[in-house]
């Protein structure tokens, strides 16, 4: 690589953590992102062509032969030298290979699940469990509604009984946070095993 | 390039509108600059600009102008409004004329952080 590696004295560089915010079309992903994180949900764009083997995932789309995907994320600076990340992941099925970018040094990932649609998360649970990557399930109450509970959400989905699952209302700050910090206990949790101990909150 | 002339001509779809320009920016090059990943920190080195051996295009010169501080490629391609293809790249035209330096993270970015780190992210998440 012909770039010059600095070492970074001159202006720190933060330490960078990166969680991914994934769950079916419409579930809440944007307002999350939003709510949670200290600016406006920034952008980036990647243009899908019909060149070569991205062919194969736009075979059923009719008419269109390129398509911009975007994707919002936002950041949380929570020290000088310390920033997290948030992206929402692509909300479509044929987007699953900007995923693997996505997914690459990921902490972890929120799944966001409507109870209405519950079937719509699946393909984001089945694709954190095959690549390993730690996740929470986190059910979005729509309206303050919410007719199930955890533990019927947790068998409908077939999870892993250590998989977290909350509840959360996307749209208060306090509670997407909250969200962030049980995936990041549950981080915490699967790498120190029994040595574990949540980190205390002030009383 | 794109816009009214789209609307007009059945050979020209408008919706290849964005890889239209796209490849116009980068010359039709797609893959460079994969090594500039999502939260990889880039910074603009001190050149000048007489002695690149890169011409600058307008392109090139938002990023960096947007790259005086260290800042991630993913924040960089939303600032100047670009698609990260196109954005890395342009940043990798940059690296080779030695007119951008990647900064070395301080954390590896592929294994877990030290708990005290994430300690620290569950600190900071109570108290912003």
């Amino acid at each position: 690589m012909a770039s010059a590696v600095l070492d970074g004295r001159a202006r720190a560089v933060p330490t960078a953590i990166k969680i991914l915010v994934a769950g079916g079309f419409g579930v809440g992903k944007t307002t999350l992102v939003s709510t949670a994180s200290e600016i406006m949900p920034l952008h980036t764009e990647e243009v899908l062509t019909s060149a070569g083997e991205i062919a194969d995932d736009l075979s059923g789309v009719e008419q269109k032969t390129s398509t911009t995907v975007t994707m919002d994320f936002g950041r949380i600076t929570l020290a000088d030298d310390l920033i997290l990340y948030l992206f929402g992941t692509p909300g479509q099925d044929r987007f699953w290979f900007l995923w693997d970018e996505l997914a690459l040094g990921a902490l972890g990932a929120v799944v966001l699940a409507d109870t209405r649609r519950l079937d719509d998360c699946f393909p984001s649970i089945d694709y954190f469990e095959r690549r390993n990557t730690p996740f929470v399930v986190a059910v979005n109450c729509f309206y303050g509604e919410q007719p199930f509970q955890v533990d019927a959400v947790r068998r409908a989905l077939a999870l892993d009984d250590n998989v977290p699952v909350v509840m959360c209302d996307v749209r208060d700050r306090r509670s997407g946070r909250d969200v962030l910090i049980t995936l990041i206990e549950h981080v915490r949790a699967l790498t120190l095993g029994s040595a574990h101990t949540p980190v205390s909150s002030p009383s | 390039m794109r816009g009214e002339a789209g609307a007009h001509h059945e050979w020209f779809d408008g919706e290849a509108g964005p890889l239209v320009r796209s490849f116009a920016i980068t010359g039709g090059r797609a893959r460079e600059g994969s090594e500039f990943e999502l939260l990889s920190y880039v910074v603009a080195q001190p050149v000048d600009e007489q002695r690149l051996a890169l011409h600058l295009q307008p392109e090139h010169r938002a990023i960096l102008s947007r790259a005086h501080d260290p800042v991630s490629v993913a924040e960089l391609a939303s600032h100047v409004g670009l698609s990260l293809a196109v954005v890395r790249v342009l940043l990798a035209d940059l690296a080779e004329a030695g007119a951008i330096g990647t900064v070395a993270a301080q954390n590896p970015a592929h294994q877990v952080p030290d708990d005290d780190i994430l300690q620290a992210v569950i600190h900071g998440l109570r108290s912003t």
